[in-house]
């Protein structure tokens, strides 16, 4: 159990900040809007969390100073292809280097500065209660208990983000009309919703997402500050809301899979399973191939929004 | 807004010439790391040895670098770098191999340098530090101090530069414990921080001990510190990651090697050569021994001392391979460099296969 257990918050903490991530991205592009920007965010997230935390010496702070940081990057993204219709992808691409640009700038006062993880919660160990002493399989009992509710605040605040975004794509009214902005823009707008403002307020929910993202990088992953560290998180994210098929639930499991698969992969190299290790790094992004190959076999549209990456210009 | 540009423009323009005025007289000298400078590990140690040129030699050059270029498509930041009137280029990492040399061929009047690799030309040098002896060292202390039994390693990538450190490893942690383990997880990545933490997290849930890293952040450190284990630094002095779970760090001490070559080329005594140094060309230092008992603490500074003094050889033979038999010894009584340099086996005591 204890093995398992191990292994098990290894995983969660490896594909925390993938969910997070992506589950902004999911609402960004379900809204008609690729936001490639993701990277950069997620690595100026992590420069300005750190920077707050240690400043402040307030983890809240930091997390603060992450998000209104990756929100502030998405507005700019947000001016240039909402406001002047520029192309999505290019601004996405040069938001991604002008985050990892000034993600290094903010960061460089902060280089092999150190501080504690956020911890995680801790459940008490119902087994050692006076009470519950004799209770059949107490040690078992207390042991999920223990590891349901004692995981670092993100992981909660990943997984209420998937339920709630999963509510308000599926069921909220609000959801519905964001859903049909992406699929028809001119229908939308011709319906009189506004197609700017949705798309604003969806592009600066995927920056904060980012941006918590970069945060717990810095934060609880690995609790320093180096340039580079998102290391291709970002673009994972972004192939992750591929992979589901613009699906929240799917996202989760998505997610969570490749979690799994990277660091599964590491312990089948310690145990000197014998299966090649470039292989086995490979393993999600292939998987990926094939999630992608087999979802558009006898399909038309593999649930891409409709709109996706189109300019929007009112009244033209 | 296009008045704007154009002063812009035309500031830039005369920065530019400015610059390039006062640059005539100074040698321009690049370097090109394949990490972030702040990774506080081998990019941030080469970064030190350009800061130590810049000390030394100021007023007669200008240096600069290029920092997280990828290895496939360098040789276009390594021309850019030529273009821009560099005379000497260190290119600092093993993948930067060929693309220099390629860049190299085009500009015979460029000098280039570059690390940990083996293929030279009339305008190429390579330099290389003996970092597997300070592995073998720490292969002493981890040997000494394991109660598992069971060392966790995490590799970057399966080159010769990370096998031998990892064989360095086992043979000086062998002359101490004959029943010593290793698990070895290729990360397959010379920085991810996460990655590495997550490599040192199943090291550590399968059994390990101790870590040491062939990668470049501080994460596995932290992870280590964080169980109350036992882990040695990488390429710089990361003590300050873990305070209380760093053994060690092999540092990689690049200063006066690339002040000497800037000299040469400032002497026009530059010429195109191999260096291969450890602990006694003050390439490769080891910080100092701490969470140790004394005893092991002077057992590794004399270990050190030994191989300094040329008395100790990592790879003495006879050495044996992963099937039991015998590596030929192609040098006197110990491997060659060359064996070193292209070592590509396991020795005895390590199960796992090479991934190839």
């Amino acid at each position: 159990m204890d093995f398992a257990a191990a292994i098990m918050i290894t995983v969660i903490t490896a594909t925390t900040p993938l969910l997070i991530a992506a589950l902004g991205e999911l609402v960004v592009e379900k809204s008609g809007v690729l936001n490639l920007g993701i990277e950069g965010m997620m690595a100026t997230g992590a420069a300005c969390g750190f920077a707050a935390a240690i400043l402040t010496g307030s983890t809240f702070v930091g997390v603060a100073a992450a998000i209104m940081a990756g929100m502030a990057l998405s507005a700019v993204f947000a001016f240039l292809v909402l406001g002047l219709a520029a192309n999505q992808v290019a601004s996405g691409l040069a938001l991604t280097i002008g985050g990892i640009g000034l993600s290094g700038l903010i960061g460089a006062g902060f280089v092999g500065t150190t501080r504690q993880p956020v911890p995680r919660f801790e459940f008490p160990d119902l087994s050692a209660v006076e009470l519950l002493k004799d209770f059949p399989y107490i040690s078992e009992i207390a042991g999920v208990l223990q590891f349901v509710f004692g995981q670092d605040p993100f992981v909660y605040v990943s997984l209420v983000l998937a339920g709630g975004i999963f509510w308000f794509l599926g069921r909220s009214r609000a959801g519905l009309l964001l859903k049909a902005i992406g699929e028809n823009q001119v229908s939308a707008h011709s319906l009189g919703l506004k197609v700017v403002w949705t798309r604003f307020l969806a592009i600066l929910f995927g920056g904060a997402c980012a941006g918590l993202a970069g945060a717990y990088l810095s934060l609880v992953y690995t609790p320093f500050w180096s340039p580079g560290m998102t290391a291709g998180r970002g673009w994972i994210a972004l192939a992750l809301v591929v992979f589901a098929s613009w699906r929240p639930v799917r996202l989760l499991f998505g997610a969570y899979f490749f979690g799994a698969a990277t660091v599964l992969q590491l312990h089948a190299q310690a145990a000197s399973l014998g299966i090649p290790a470039q292989l086995l790094s490979a393993f999600p992004y292939i998987a990926t191939i094939i999630a992608l190959v087999i979802m558009s076999v006898g399909r038309t549209s593999i649930g891409a929004p409709a709109s996706l990456g189109t300019p929007f210009v009112p009244d033209r | 807004m296009r008045h704007l540009i154009k002063l812009a423009g035309a500031t830039a323009l005369v920065i530019g010439l400015s610059t390039s005025g006062f640059a005539a007289e100074k040698l321009k000298v690049a370097f090109v790391y394949v990490g972030p400078v702040g990774d506080f590990g081998y990019s941030y140690q080469h970064n030190e040895g350009r800061l130590a040129v810049e000390k030394a030699l100021g007023d007669k050059v200008e240096t600069t670098f290029l920092e997280s270029v990828p290895e496939p498509d360098s040789d276009r930041a390594i021309e850019q770098l030529v273009r821009a009137g560099n005379k000497l280029i260190f290119t600092t990492s093993f993948g930067y191999m060929e693309p220099t040399l390629k860049v190299a061929a085009k500009y015979p009047n460029v000098f280039f340098e570059h690390a940990t690799g083996y293929k030279r030309s009339a305008n190429v040098a390579t330099y290389s530090a003996k970092f597997h002896e300070g592995r073998y060292v720490q292969g002493v202390i981890a040997g000494k101090l394991t109660k598992a039994n069971v060392i966790g390693y995490v590799a970057s990538f399966p080159i010769p530069e990370v096998v031998s450190g990892i064989n360095a490893f086992m043979l000086g942690a062998q002359s101490v414990n004959k029943d010593i383990k290793v698990k070895i997880v290729w990360a397959n990545t010379w920085f991810d921080p996460g990655k590495e933490a997550d490599a040192a997290k199943a090291l550590l849930d399968q059994g390990a001990d101790i870590i040491t890293q062939h990668t470049d952040s501080p994460a596995p450190l932290q992870q280590a510190e964080a169980r109350g284990k036992l882990a040695f630094g990488q390429a710089s002095d990361m003590i300050r990651f873990a305070p209380k779970t760093t053994l060690t760090s092999i540092v990689d001490n690049w200063n006066d090697y690339y002040i000497a070559r800037v000299k040469a080329v400032l002497d026009g005594k530059w010429k195109s050569e191999d260096t291969w140094g450890g602990f006694d060309a003050n390439l490769v230092n080891m910080a100092p021994y701490t969470n140790m008992p004394a005893d092991v603490a002077k057992m590794a500074a004399d270990t050190e001392a030994a191989i300094k003094s040329g008395k100790l050889h990592p790879f003495t033979c006879p050495v044996m391979g992963q099937d039991g038999k015998e590596i030929e010894c192609k040098g006197k009584g110990v491997l060659d460099d060359g064996q070193i340099l292209s070592m590509n086996f396991y020795i005895k005591g390590i199960d796992d296969k090479l991934p190839q």
